[in-house]
């Protein structure tokens, strides 16, 4: 139906002969940033065109320039940041021309936005009623008290929240992360704009409760005949809710078209890049061809740049698969029986966070512990850790019952247990270089000379691949992903045999993840090292583990190996995060 | 399922490879020499005049401190005749003289290290106290903190001023450099221990933290090797100003009568006894004025700076 135009500018071909002007034109615009060192480019040349009643999904890892692009849209740049090349044109008006009043009447009316954080982008001192009635004052839908709640009611009950009257009485702070968003995509919609743009409208929320919002949000453009412009890092769920896909890299679009096609077949090395790192459609992938082995022969002429082997997650599933079929009888490294923790909350009484928690991790292998937020998961591994007193139950880890260690025996354990936590710019001491840092446990545990540490600081850096050199600088000049090998570096530093992952591979951006990910696979089957992976992404899950447990409030709904879970879900909470994976109605092809 | 409308000129576009080149996945960027919080401060600092202009203020107010013999012979206290009693300038004495016909230049000059003392005493004092009190309280919480933070708004509670007037009334035999700093200080300390340990909250809840804990690492070692020096700042901050303000309190008891004896060289004693020719001869009270206050400024402008240097976020954009 479509063929390829190499090179070809989308702008050269403006004379359509479907008769139709797009909704939105963005002809080769050009944002920079003014700061010390000059102009700084963050989009470069970006060309975008969007019928009315579409959707368009911009994807991109961050600093590519996605969201830029969009807040260039409605003229919101932060900072120094304007747009210093080309044009925006909403139908036919261009709106990097637009003075700020006429800026003013077409944000809300002309287009609406929903923004990216949905925790901080509701004023909590004000009730939500307020805020909605605000917003429908500002673009002049209703005027008079009444009608103005009228609609502000009709605008939260569009938006899916059950008894908005009563509602348009709480504030932020009684509403859950997805009713807020629910309220702010309301808003955003309440003026009946022609065009809407969310930006990442649903990163900050559990991947249940995106998917419903995702849905909801769906039905209701369709509904309404509203354009989306929807701004992610994630492949799969950008092929998943758009028509269109336009793949960003370093403030250029590398790759745009249609969606399944795109997806199918990607073209440019840096689109085939990131398909080979999305861990959504790499599960989707094993899933549909049956097994690892065959989903990579399906993906090997696919993933073949440079950086391909580290990035493609199907082979970083095949190269621990192998391993793992020798470690599945091993004897357990960890056990943990009938574990619940009990948080004393101040005036409301006692709070169960984990409950009755059992799981055995055989050495060599790796147990996610998959949950959302609030289930207790990060607990449970604060407890093994010896972070968080125990209120009742066992772990016992390599033999030893953790309730009675104590002292000189404490201490010992801890050099075989240790943790990788999520946050790369909080893990590691701002003040203290990297070879410190990763010399620290060999300190504390007064191991070898000081000869002797600094060939092993330089040794683990060699593990984690990053350069010897970085062992006289500060963490400040690292990316995430760095920060994270050298938190992984200090982790492998006393030569644990257990490594407790607590969502440390979830802030990170796609390609990023994928390299850490073969840098634990690689890791796993070179020392031996038993994981215990915490984690709220069941399609990491796909890749990285060998048993499943899945918690909800606190307590293990479903446990078995990560094939049972994936081909065979036993309980409904279960199907529904596997459903919550983005890309499940794409037919990735085998 | 998304449908597959495609306008002509919505196909497939791949960006040519050579206009978009490929690089590699997360690559190491260090290069120039290694930079931390501190460094970044520093190299900050010293492109900011005001930096430099406060630094050579300070270093100049020190020296005079330690050494007034390089900038004045004339004795300030010995060598005083009536006859020139509140006199203009003459050949030798560029300043004028006070009411008991001394030397003002003179006095200003020997009484700089009055005045820097008690601030330095002061700030040492308050910066001990409010990081033990900061400290311990913040990072091992509980019982303690209760304790601590009580003690500490009970002092509070009390304006420092207020308490050293007290203080000095009931001690007034005792006054010298070293009572009137402990009872400015005694009273001046819960603020920085506040900010501190508000400071050691934040921090101590650091993953970083709770890595080395896991790692056996002793409470107290990870308070002194990890806590304390990312809570510092905002101490070295306030403390630079807190040396400001601890001058001007000398200067405000003295000038009360409840500071330090007329025998001891202050400009605080001098404003005070120059009160009482205000309208006569104006200049007597003003010159020692203008001392302090240049003194007290520079102390107040490089603590802006240093501020600005430890916190980019509180910077106006420039």
């Amino acid at each position: 139906m479509t063929e390829i135009v190499n090179g070809a500018n989308v702008q050269q071909q403006t004379s359509v002969d479907v008769g139709e002007r797009p909704l939105l034109e963005i002809k080769d615009l050009q944002v920079g940033f003014s700061t010390q060192d000059g102009l700084v480019k963050a989009v470069d040349g970006v060309n975008i065109t969007l019928y009315r009643g579409q959707s368009l999904a911009i994807v991109g890892e961050s600093g590519s320039g996605k969201s830029t692009t969009a807040h260039a849209i409605i003229n919101l740049l932060p900072g120094t940041g304007h747009v210093s090349g080309g044009q925006i044109l909403l139908d036919g008006q261009d709106l990097t021309k637009a003075s700020p009043r006429e800026m003013e009447a077409i944000r809300g009316r002309k287009i609406g936005f929903v923004p990216q954080d949905p925790m901080s982008n509701l004023n909590p001192v004000w009730s939500i009623g307020f805020q909605v009635e605000e917003a429908i004052k500002a673009n002049g839908i209703a005027t008079g008290r009444k009608e103005v709640k009228k609609r502000a009611i009709e605008v939260l009950k569009q938006a899916g929240l059950q008894d908005a009257d009563r509602r348009l009485k709480q504030f932020p702070h009684q509403f859950s992360g997805g009713m807020r968003q629910r309220v702010l995509i309301g808003m955003g919609l309440a003026a009946d704009p022609q065009l809407l743009i969310a930006d990442e409208p649903t990163s900050a929320l559990d991947v249940t409760v995106q998917r419903v919002i995702l849905d909801h949000l769906e039905s209701l453009t369709r509904e309404l005949g509203t354009t989306l412009l929807f701004i992610t890092h994630d492949l799969g769920l950008a092929a998943e809710r758009a028509e269109q896909l336009v793949v960003m890299y370093k403030g250029r679009v590398v790759e745009s078209g249609p969606s399944v096609q795109i997806l199918k077949d990607p073209q440019h090395p840096y689109t085939q890049r990131l398909v080979a790192a999305a861990p959504s459609l790499a599960s989707r992938r094993i899933q549909a061809t049956g097994s690892i082995s065959a989903a990579e022969s399906s993906m090997a002429d696919n993933a073949s740049d440079a950086a391909g082997d580290t990035i493609d997650l199907i082979a970083t599933a095949e190269a621990r698969a192998e391993l793992v079929e020798a470690a599945a009888s091993a004897p357990p490294a960890i056990i943990v029986e009938d574990l619940t923790k009990v948080f004393k909350i101040r005036g409301s009484g006692d709070f169960t966070a984990v409950d009755g928690v059992s799981f055995q991790i055989p050495k060599g292998t790796t147990m996610a512990l998959v949950g959302e937020s609030g289930s207790g998961k990060s607990t449970v591994a604060k407890m093994l850790l010896k972070l968080e007193d125990v209120t009742s139950g066992k772990i016992v880890v390599g033999g030893k019952d953790l309730a009675s260690v104590t002292g000189k025996e404490l201490f010992n354990l801890r050099s075989r247990m240790q943790p990788v936590f999520q946050d790369p710019y909080g893990s590691l001491n701002p003040l203290r270089n990297i070879g410190n840092t990763i010399a620290e446990p060999l300190h504390t545990h007064k191991v070898g000379t000081k000869a002797t540490r600094r060939a092993r600081v330089l040794e683990l850096l060699d593990q984690v691949s990053l350069p010897r050199t970085l062992v006289s600088r500060y963490p400040n000049e690292l990316s995430g992903g760095q920060r994270q090998r050298i938190a992984i570096a200090r982790a492998l530093a006393l030569k644990p045999e257990i490594v407790v992952l607590d969502e440390a591979v979830s802030a990170l951006d796609v390609l990023v993840q994928a390299q850490i990910l073969r840098l634990l696979a690689d890791l796993q089957a070179e020392l031996g090292l038993t994981y215990l992976f915490i984690t709220h992404d069941l399609a990491v899950v796909r890749v990285i583990a060998d048993h499943v447990c899945v918690m909800q409030r606190g307590r293990i709904v479903e446990k078995a190996t990560t094939d049972e879970v994936f081909d065979n879900p036993q309980e409904q909470y279960t199907r529904d995060l596997l459903a919550a994976i983005p890309g499940a109605g794409i037919e990735l092809g085998a | 399922m998304p449908s597959n409308i495609t306008r002509p000129d919505q196909q497939h576009y791949v960006a040519p490879v050579e206009e978009t080149p490929l690089v590699a996945i997360d690559t190491v960027k260090a290069e120039g020499k290694p930079s931390n919080l501190w460094t970044d401060a520093w190299n900050d600092v010293r492109k900011r005049p005001m930096f430099w202009i406060s630094s050579a203020l300070i270093v100049l107010v020190v020296v005079i401190a330690l050494f007034p013999g390089l900038f004045t012979q004339v004795p300030p206290n010995n060598d005083c005749q009536l006859a020139n009693s509140n006199g203009g300038p003459t050949d030798g004495h560029p300043l004028g003289f006070t009411k008991q016909g001394c030397d003002i230049y003179s006095r200003i000059i020997h009484g700089t290290s009055t005045s820097l003392s008690v601030g330095i005493i002061v700030t040492v004092l308050v910066f001990v106290l409010g990081i033990v009190f900061g400290a311990f309280a913040g990072f091992y919480g509980g019982w303690l903190d209760s304790v601590l933070s009580r003690l500490g708004d009970i002092f509070f509670s009390i304006p420092y001023i207020l308490a050293a007037v007290v203080i000095m009334s009931v001690f007034s035999q005792y006054a010298n450099v070293w009572v009137i700093s402990l009872a400015i200080g005694i009273f001046a300390w819960p603020a920085t221990a506040r900010v501190l340990r508000a400071e050691i909250l934040r921090v101590k809840n650091s993953d970083f933290v709770m890595a080395s804990t896991a790692l056996g690492v002793s409470q107290f070692r990870i308070l002194v090797r990890h806590v304390l020096p990312n809570s510092i700042a905002p101490v070295i901050v306030i403390t630079t100003i807190s040396l400001a303000s601890a001058i001007v309190a000398e200067a405000t008891l003295s000038f009360l009568g409840v500071g330090l004896p007329s025998s001891t060289m202050s400009w605080g004693n001098d404003i005070s006894a120059a009160q009482t020719d205000l309208r006569t001869a104006p200049q007597v009270l003003i010159l020692p004025s203008i001392a302090l206050s240049i003194t007290v400024l520079s102390f107040i402008m490089l603590g802006e700076v240093i501020r600005d240097a430890l916190d980019p976020k509180a910077r106006a954009q420039r």
